[in-house]
């Protein structure tokens, strides 16, 4: 039931529920009064699944390119996955994924995974803390935010949380984390907006009203006394032991898969009718340095294992979301802190990275590759990473705006003001669902060219702008952004030039990355003496 | 005002409501250990949990200090206080600007203590500045059970301060407590039935010869020395006999000086029931007749073994657990009661004895007490070293104060403010006691409370308090080993064990943030200590804040 729709049959059975003072019986629920006592919050009963892969997933060894599989063999050839192993895409024969990762490959076939290459953000955070604090919060890279990007979304939809919640609008948590405690993705401006279930365990024990034992003792027994008053005071404990008794059966999950046991929980509570929008999984093991994959045979090992359990665990999730039938309210996206150096090191695993592939999956989402196979160099250097072709924050802020239906200025007060006239339209999710979204990318065509190229000091960029924000950054092998050499209102389409200026660089290769609305391109260009 | 008037109109009492929460599911295993000298092991466990029960939290630093003592050395100095009292309450309140403004002649920052003025607003305004100056005080407190003691026997004695509304008064029987809280409790009494709260409070200074009132000679009695004991069987006649002893105090309201008026007091004899021997205290006249009859009435009371076992009750009810089983009045209540007698109620043999004895430190007594407020509030001020405002900053301080002060009451402490005379219903309200503390009101409120001071802490004038994990992990051992950094935390914090399954859980997902290697917390934290930019800061801070917070959050945390 849409949230609109829950608040009106209420309204209908002459709810005593009041907001702020005002019978919600006495008012039609379109009523502007109404609107505004809900405090702006959207009317969606969309859901996002937030899929954290921890440690620095290996994002060239799962979504591979096969369009330039010799560069790939020999940047990593110990680890390299053979290219007949390589899982093909229906269509789309550039690139392919890791063999282990079949229940993916269905879903792009049936078009609800999306593949966006090389998300990343300027100068890249190399240790795993601070980059999850990025990722989390959606800051800049130098920059010190300290509430994260959904707590700000959600703080938005639900003005003053936890004062007044559960009410008759929120009725439910209005995020979940699985894990014991809420991460900084949720942080709000003074609280965390995400309730905890600690674990799966301790999940079941409060659907199941089970306890951990206690000792036998009169410590024990003012243990046992406090942890009941505790249980009791879970203000959502009761609507969430309600949501999950609702549902008794789900479709199969696979065992031994801790990813797989989060996601039947998340769809479970989703089918019982929480009204919840952000649920947050997690799943680790992927700060792959060593032994990454097996020596005899780069298809099985550590990584193997991880992106098999990934791939099965959203594929039964998706399965198990089309046999509750809820599939059209739910969204998923995975991301990792970071991805991991083009070239592998000598102990068979990988270093870490920058910019990695995202999957975006669900029966709304726009299917197909985004975005090109990373740039490889015929003879990649220890410290060559695959250079960033999407902001993740343009994939937060379009799954803000296209999934969840918030106006764009709305998406954009919630960013780093540096970034917010730089967020992407990407096409991610399907035309209808909240309104029509700007076409997608042609491929084919160059946006950005530059002359001379190799060069020594100067060369000039020619770029092609179907006009509006345009913006062009240098960025260098490592990831880092050298400078944003462009960026500009244009009112028309217009081809224009502007010189890239690398007297005072050294030499090498640098990335001319191209934005204009949902397009982005990246011409590689060398620096020569 | 009467008690019992309290009970039947229900002004300003507070309901205790049951709880639904059951916790009888566990039969506590019941312990025969006595008072005999405690000879095992005294390691940072012992002095973890001896310091948690007798002061305001464990703080690092004091553990340290007193596990360079024997146990015997520990427990003296504990009792033996050394420090100078505190300097008084000062007005930090803003005086009325009113014309005829009262309370003019003290300056912002100057004691109000010694100045007499009967305006309402004003007296009201310095009990709620003697309420901040005392949550001061506790988290001042020196290296003693000084500032517990104070708790308790404030506790005792039941006055509620906004009732009495003369914060002088208040103050003064502050002091009065402070004066004999580790001294002798026969003088403690004697003090305090002629103290100007008290016989303000239960109207001692109504009581004359011919109107008497009963209600001091009743509390005295039934709260005060003899309890409710199965042993006590004083009588209603008793109570009008010590109402009789107790005519002709008074209050002087120009000088708050307490006065004998030999014309209001009853000159008869007072006769006593069996139970008091038939004791009879001769009716006396003049200027000392009070003193004289008041003396006496405190040795016929004294008497009686009975007080020292109801006090040896209440403090076994603070100190170890509220539940007293036949095992322990025999081993325990029953010989300790016998040195309070035998020292004259001399306070300090009964807590040596206490403290030293094996039943004190046997397992089974450790971990079982739920945390007062002031145990939350106060202890984890003190355990986390926050930076407090300098003394000569005394608006900053009272403010700071004030917010500590308002969260213990909102979680059901009200400094020297009890539901009524009977004091805290978590020493004798049967059969829930400790367990009073938590609800499912209050338990969100300590969360809350542990919440706010991890997430931003609270700034007034500029100067932020709050909880520094950072600083505080510096002072443990090893802060770069996720593994040890967690151990000592709990070890200083708690007073139960987790698994090592909980405690992976909370190393890999708080302190790794999902990562598998602890390496990653330890270059972390390396990075931090040698080069302390902010940046680096919020990389360390942002994990070990999710971790403490957490702690605190769990069941464990409100057991001491």
């Amino acid at each position: 039931m849409k949230r609109r729709e829950f608040l009106g049959k209420s309204a209908a059975v002459a709810l005593p529920a009041l907001i702020s003072g005002y019978a919600v019986k006495a008012l039609h629920q379109n009523s502007p009064l109404v609107q505004a006592l809900m405090g702006g919050s959207t009317d969606t009963d969309h859901v996002l699944v937030i899929i954290q892969l921890s440690g620095g997933n290996d994002g060239l060894n799962m979504v591979i390119p096969i369009s330039t599989y010799s560069l790939y063999n020999a940047a990593r050839t110990n680890i390299a996955i053979p290219e007949n192993r390589i899982l093909p895409l229906n269509g789309y024969a550039n690139t392919g994924l890791h063999p282990s990762m079949t229940g993916l490959q269905t879903m792009y076939n049936e078009a609800k995974l999306k593949v966006i290459q090389g998300v990343g953000y300027p100068q890249p955070n190399f240790s795993h803390f601070r980059a999850t604090d990025i990722w989390m919060t959606a800051s800049n890279s130098n920059q010190e935010v300290y509430t994260g990007w959904a707590g700000r979304y959600l703080n938005y939809e639900y003005p003053n949380f936890p004062t007044g919640y559960p009410n008759a609008n929120a009725p439910d948590p209005v995020a979940i984390q699985i894990g014991s405690t809420a991460t900084l993705t949720t942080q709000g401006p003074s609280v965390n907006m995400a309730m905890s279930i600690t674990s799966a365990t301790s999940f079941y024990q409060l659907i199941n009203g089970t306890n951990d034992p206690v000792p036998a003792t009169k410590a024990g027994k003012e243990l046992s006394y406090v942890r009941n008053v505790a249980k009791q005071t879970q203000q959502y404990g009761s609507t969430i032991t309600a949501a999950a008794a609702r549902v008794t059966t789900q479709n199969p999950y696979p065992s031994n898969n801790s990813l797989a046991d989060q996601l039947k929980i998340v769809a479970r509570l989703i089918k019982g009718g929480l009204k919840t929008r952000v649920y947050m999984v997690s799943f680790g093991g992927f700060d792959t340095h060593s032994l990454q994959t097996t020596v005899a045979d780069t298809t099985v090992g550590g990584h193997a294992t991880l992106l098999g359990k990934v791939s099965d665990a959203i594929k039964a999730f998706q399965d198990d979301l089309i046999f509750l039938q809820i599939e059209e309210r739910v969204v998923g996206l995975t991301y990792s802190e970071f991805g991991r150096r083009v070239k592998s090191n000598s102990s068979v695993g990988t270093d870490h990275g920058a910019a990695a592939p995202m999957f975006v999956f669900g029966k709304a989402v726009e299917g197909g590759v985004l975005g090109d196979n990373p740039i490889i160099q015929p003879v990649a250097t220890v410290n060559d990473n695959v250079p960033m072709q999407y902001d993740f924050r343009s994939i937060y802020s379009t799954l803000l705006e296209k999934w969840f239906c918030l106006p764009k200025t709305t998406v954009q007060g919630l960013f780093p003001p540096t970034v917010n006239n730089q967020l992407q339209d990407l096409p991610l999710i399907k035309g209808n669902t909240c309104k029509t979204p700007a076409p997608p990318s042609t491929s084919g065509v160059n946006y950005i060219t530059n002359s001379p190229n190799p060069f020594t000091d100067k060369t000039e960029i020619k770029f092609s702008t179907a006009g509006g924000h345009t913006l062009i950054q240098i960025i260098d092998t490592a990831g880092r952004l050298i400078i944003n050499l462009l960026e500009k209102e244009y009112l028309t389409a217009t081809n224009d030039t502007i010189t890239f200026d690398a007297s005072h660089l050294p030499t090498g290769i640098y990335y001319a990355r191209f934005q204009n609305g949902t397009t982005q391109q990246v011409r590689p260009m060398l620096k020569v003496r | 005002m009467h008690r019992r008037d309290f009970l039947t109109v229900g002004k300003a009492r507070k309901k205790i409501v049951a709880q639904a929460a059951t916790s009888d599911s566990v039969s506590p295993a019941r312990t025969l250990s006595g008072i005999n000298p405690y000879t095992g092991t005294w390691g940072t466990n012992e002095v973890i949990h001896l310091l948690k029960r007798t002061m305001f939290g464990a703080k690092k630093a004091d553990v340290d200090y007193f596990g360079n003592l024997t146990m015997n050395q520990a427990v003296d100095e504990l009792l033996n206080p050394t420090a100078s009292n505190p300097a008084p309450p000062v007005k930090e309140y803003t005086t009325s600007t009113q014309p005829g403004t009262p309370d003019a002649n003290i300056a912002q920052g100057s004691t109000w203590v010694n100045d007499i003025n009967n305006d309402g607003t004003v007296q009201s305004q310095r009990t709620s500045s003697y309420k901040k100056w005392w949550t001061g005080t506790m988290i001042n407190q020196d290296r003693s059970i000084k500032e517990k003691m104070i708790f308790l026997w404030t506790d005792h004695f039941g006055n509620q301060a906004n009732e009495v509304g003369v914060g002088n008064w208040t103050y003064k029987q502050h002091t009065t407590i402070r004066q004999n809280c580790l001294g002798n409790f026969k003088q403690l009494v004697r003090d305090i039935t002629i103290d100007l709260s008290m016989l303000r409070y239960l109207n001692g200074y109504l009581n004359t010869a011919a109107a008497p009132d009963e209600n001091y000679g009743r509390e005295l009695q039934e709260l005060f020395t003899m309890g409710k004991g199965p042993d006590s069987k004083y009588t209603e006649q008793d109570v009008k006999e010590a109402a009789k002893v107790l005519t002709g105090w008074q209050i002087n309201g120009n000088t708050y000086q307490t006065v004998f008026t030999s014309s209001r007091h009853s000159p008869v004899n007072k006769t006593f029931s069996a139970f008091y021997n038939n004791t009879v205290i001769t009716g006396r006249t003049g200027a000392t007749a009070g003193d004289l009859e008041l003396n006496d009435l405190m040795n016929m009371l004294f008497a009686q073994p009975e007080v020292a076992k109801f006090i040896v009750r209440k403090f076994y009810r603070w100190f170890i657990y509220y539940d007293i089983d036949a095992a322990t009045e025999v081993n325990v209540i029953t010989p300790l009661a016998d040195i309070f007698r035998t020292n004259n109620y001399n306070i300090l043999p009964v807590l040596s004895a206490l403290f030293k004895s094996e039943h004190f430190y046997d397992v089974l007594n450790q971990s079982c007490i739920i945390k007062t407020p002031a145990d939350v509030v106060i202890g984890s001020i003190r355990e986390y070293a926050v930076a407090m405002p300098l003394a000569s900053d005394w608006n900053t301080s009272y403010g700071h104060w004030n917010t500590l002060y308002l969260y213990m009451l909102i979680m059901g402490l009200d400094l020297h403010d009890p539901p009524n005379v009977a004091g805290m219903p978590a020493y004798y309200q049967e059969p829930l006691f400790h367990e009073i503390w938590i609800t499912t009101d209050s338990l969100p409120k300590r969360n809350q409370f542990t919440d706010v001071m991890t997430n931003s802490g609270f700034s007034r004038n500029g100067f932020r308090m709050q909880f520094d994990f950072v600083a505080y992990a510096k002072t443990l051992s090893n802060p770069g080993n996720p593994n040890d950094l967690i151990d000592e935390a709990l070890k200083y914090l708690y007073r139960m064990t987790l698994s090592p399954q909980v405690k992976q859980q909370m190393k890999t997902q708080m302190l790794l943030s999902g990562q598998q290697y602890d390496y990653y917390w330890t270059n972390a934290w390396s990075a931090y200590i040698a080069s302390p930019t902010t940046a680096n800061f919020n990389i360390v801070n942002i994990r070990i804040r999710d971790l403490f917070r957490y702690l605190m959050n769990l069941s464990e945390y409100q057991l001491s």
